[in-house]
């Protein structure tokens, strides 16, 4: 059992598994569900300034949309931050903390964009012995209309100037919550920076509609036949959430800073991705609403697994370790060239591969009156439809080695060579 | 009377009356909408689909299956009958594990095929439920058709035909319309009047009279002839009305008939605990007459039914599947084992059977046999083709039709079990009939 303890910004948690600031974490009994069931560390759902609380829809607030068998692939919502009181939540926060010593409690906060609400609220949270802070710049929905959350997350100089102010009245570390709903994800993360936040976190949710009502003609969820945009979660924003990551960690303005991960991680693969990607540890959400919080404990085993096939110390080990590897397209080696190989042996005879090079791609896989699927080297570009389409897994790539000639191309496979040397580029640096 | 299976003899009543109603429910209950959904689910909608091909009407399974799962089976329904009109009855008989399931490509992938018929039922009752007949029919042409045989052949053929327009007339010699969907199948293949209902939703689109106990070449009915000159054209679909003896002494004995006969009286008996059953049941043959003979047989309170079949197990025309129904329902299936006489005064009381093996001239009896208890005996070794019209060839005891279903007489085609193409199913019979009919239609506009 590999070690799976982890250390963020300074904040201990047994796992590198937090919680994110979501409905999940919005009061005492979930929280120590959450704890008990394994969850290394919560990030509690988000408080507002003292006063009377927000206040929700009373009709349905989640949307969804499927995958085969309905499993739930995206999940939006348009619940607003806790709509319970500031001194119930401080006080249960107090409660779990002393409670769970060795969990990671970190308290999101949003409250109005002006000095003198964040130099109130921060020595309250200070006071419940919580590890850190959260700053939710990053709800789309609701708040965003009141000049916070997203409002916030989509001007640089807001969050810096926030980030700044509540650096400036706290000991607390302070994480910055992104939005996604931005052009580019690392011009926030570099105010996050100036600002002095210790960590970013991202994504927060994406600007979404789920679906619309056919018969009433509205979207869903719809409230009294109206609908709005919401937050977009789940296994669906992954690979958005990932990319995003992937920016911020290899940004030379932005590298070293620490990332929370968030977006879709329902598998400890999920998590593990994130963090080769430049996540100290990773936040969820939709996979807990979907399917409880014992999900945790196939995170910690798969996680545990992979670092020990890897021999992989701590997580540490792991945290970065592809960020070299993100690359821009202009650096891929064209000299790199692939065909797909059908396995025989393994094949349904299903078709789907070749429907979809036939009708989409480049017409190079062949089928015989008996349905025996094979490639056709000479029109393969190696784009990887078949084998993202086929349901089985039996279509490989088989690299061809330098010196053996591309059947497609009648070219010999060379050396690294790219974009930025091409004859075809315009702009080409003069090939060596 | 208070018989049980423990009474000797041929007597009716040997259940408690509810038994007979659990016994004889719908054997493979309808899919709900969930169940559906995620049967659909699995689907991958392969290219150029391996169950369509197998299939001999031709369905686009992948696309009705597709329309499942995005909510619209009545789409689904319309993309099934299209190409056969009677795929409520095939949802329910056809023997899907040799046929689309058997072809499933999930069977490669993990052996469990996609559950094809079930969702095909599911999507043509709940078009059916509703009674709004989905095809309308063409501007009348003027042409008459008379199609001889109201089963799956003959009804195909005839909607297919009143589809384009035409007047067909269907002659059946029996009281009701439906062919061996009436009177041929497993009862508990198509429970609560599904024969007659589909027939009557079937005839909705219009343009077709039903004439019921009207025999070809009868006295006071008529012959080919009488119908030629009253029709444009006439379609063959009279199906195999004679079945084959055991060639043995005694086959005249009491207790002993063609399983035909038993299925028939089975499905057309309002009350199934007055219907008498054997407490020592044989049945003769490895078809699926056989296995729903016996299975039934059971089902009645049979105390020991045995299937026994001259060839192995592997070399019955019932499918697998079709044999595990039977073994589940408590039959005894005994192979490579061929009746050699008829013990009994009067009655039956026993049959004497040889083991078989394969030698070179064919199967050869061994020396070696058995007897079997038996009260009642079944005779399910085949059936063959009744007295056909002089004018009509046939050859190896099947009428004889070229690839559009035309016999060799000039203005009749056939199709279904009396012609020799293709397997004796009910959906090969649909496809023989509706392809006849869309060469009939050819020839009557051109001409």
């Amino acid at each position: 059992m590999a070690d799976l303890r982890s250390e963020f910004i300074g904040i201990k948690s047994p796992n590198p598994f937090w919680l994110a600031s979501a409905p999940p974490t919005d009061k005492e009994y979930n929280v120590r569900r959450a704890f008990e069931a394994g969850w290394g560390g919560v990030v509690w759902k988000t408080l507002g300034s003292e006063g009377p609380p927000v206040v929700n829809v009373n009709g349905p607030r989640y949307g969804a949309i499927y995958g085969a068998d309905r499993r739930l692939l995206g999940l939006n919502n348009i619940e607003l931050i806790t709509d319970r009181p500031l001194q119930t939540n401080l006080r249960e926060i107090k409660a779990v903390k002393r409670d769970y010593p060795d969990r990671a409690l970190i308290v999101s906060l949003m409250v109005p964009c002006d000095e003198e609400s964040w130099k109130a609220i921060l020595p309250l949270v200070e006071e419940t012995g919580a590890d850190g802070v959260e700053l939710n710049f990053g709800c789309p929905h609701g708040m965003a209309e009141r000049g916070m959350g997203s409002a916030v997350g989509q001007v640089p100089e807001y969050i810096e100037m926030v980030t700044r102010w509540c650096k400036q009245y706290t000991r607390m570390p302070v994480i910055v919550k992104l939005t996604p709903n931005i052009t580019d994800i690392r011009r926030p993360a570099e105010a996050a920076k100036r600002g002095g936040a210790d960590a970013v976190s991202l994504i927060n949710t994406i600007n979404s509609i789920t679906s619309v009502d056919l018969d009433d003609f509205a979207p869903e969820p719809t409230i009294d036949g109206k609908g709005t945009h919401g937050g977009y979660c789940g296994p669906a924003v992954k690979p958005i959430a990932l990319n995003m990551v992937a920016e911020i960690a290899r940004s030379s303005e932005t590298a070293g800073l620490p990332i929370s991960g968030i977006g879709g991680v329902t598998t400890w693969r999920d998590a593990a991705e994130f963090m080769a990607l430049g996540a100290g540890n990773v936040q969820v959400c939709t996979a807990a609403m979907t399917y409880g919080f014992k999900v945790v404990q196939e995170m910690i085993s798969g996680l545990s697994d992979y670092m020990d096939r890897k021999g992989f110390a701590s997580t540490s080990d792991l945290v970065g370790r592809a960020v070299p590897n993100v690359t821009d397209w202009q650096y891929l080696n064209l000299n790199y060239v692939t065909k797909a190989e059908i396995n025989q042996d393994d094949c349904i005879k299903c078709g789907r591969c070749y429907a979809a090079c036939e009708d989409t791609s480049h017409q190079a896989i062949a089928m015989s009156e008996d349905r025996v699927f094979t490639v056709k080297d000479e029109e393969c570009v190696a784009c990887n439809l078949c084998i993202d389409v086929c349901p089985v897994d039996c279509i490989t790539m088989r690299k061809l080695d330098k010196g053996e000639v591309d059947p497609r191309t009648g070219r010999t496979v060379g050396d690294y060579a790219n974009w930025t040397t091409h004859p075809n580029n315009p702009s080409a640096n003069a090939a060596e | 009377m208070s018989n049980s299976q423990l009474t000797e003899g041929i007597v009716p009543g040997r259940l408690d009356p509810e038994s007979y109603c659990t016994n004889f429910a719908d054997h493979a209950p309808p899919l709900g909408a969930q169940e559906a959904r995620i049967a659909a689910d699995r689907c991958y909608f392969c290219h150029d689909a391996p169950c369509m091909e197998a299939c001999p009407t031709s369905i686009d399974v992948p696309l009705f299956i597709r329309q499942i799962s995005t909510g619209t089976p009545e789409a689904a329904a319309r993309t099934i009958f299209e190409q056969n009109i009677l795929g409520g009855m095939c949802a329910r008989v056809c023997p899907t594990e040799t046929l689309c399931e058997g072809a499933c490509v999930r069977m490669d992938a993990e052996g469990e095929p996609v559950e094809i018929g079930a969702l095909q039922r599911y999507a043509t009752d709940t078009l059916m439920a509703r009674q709004n007949h989905p095809f309308a029919r063409a501007s009348r042409t003027g042409k008459s058709v008379a199609v001889i045989g109201a089963g799956p052949a003959g009804l195909a053929c005839a909607h297919r035909l009143a589809m384009k327009g035409h007047e067909v007339t269907i002659y059946d010699a029996r009281a009701k319309p439906g062919g061996l969907n009436e009177y041929g199948i497993a009862s508990y293949k198509a429970p609560g009047g599904f024969a007659q209902a589909e027939v009557a939703w079937l005839a909705q689109i219009g343009g077709i009279t039903f004439v019921e106990n009207w025999q070809l070449g009868r006295a006071g009915d008529g012959a080919l002839s009488d119908l030629m000159a009253d029709h444009d054209a006439v379609f063959l679909g009279v199906g195999l009305s004679g079945v084959n003896a055991l060639r043995l002494d005694g086959e005249d004995k009491e207790g002993i008939r063609p399983a035909t006969e038993f299925i028939a009286e089975l499905r057309q008996a309002s009350d199934l605990a007055k219907l008498p059953i054997g407490r020592d049941v044989v049945v003769i043959g490895g078809g699926m007459t056989a296995v729903d003979a016996a299975v039934q047989a059971k089902l009645l309170g049979a105390l020991n039914v045995s299937l026994v079949y001259r060839r192995s197990r592997a070399e019955m025309p019932a499918s697998t599947v079709e044999q595990e129904h039977a073994l589940t329902h408590g039959v005894t299936i005994i192979e490579n084992a061929a009746p050699i006489a008829i013990h009994g005064n009067g009655a039956v009381r026993e049959i004497e059977f040889a083991y078989t093996r394969k030698g070179a001239e064919g199967l050869e009896m061994t020396d070696t046999g058995f007897r079997l208890k038996a009260d009642q005996v079944f005779k399910a070794i085949g059936q063959t083709l009744g007295d056909t019209p002089p004018q009509v060839e046939v050859a190896g005891g099947k009428i004889k039709v070229d690839g559009a279903g035309r016999t060799s007489a000039e203005r009749v085609w056939a199709g279904g079990d009396c012609t020799h193409a293709g397997e004796d199913l009910t959906v090969t019979a649909v496809a023989q009939g509706r392809d006849a009919a869309e060469d009939i239609h050819n020839f009557l506009m051109e001409g």
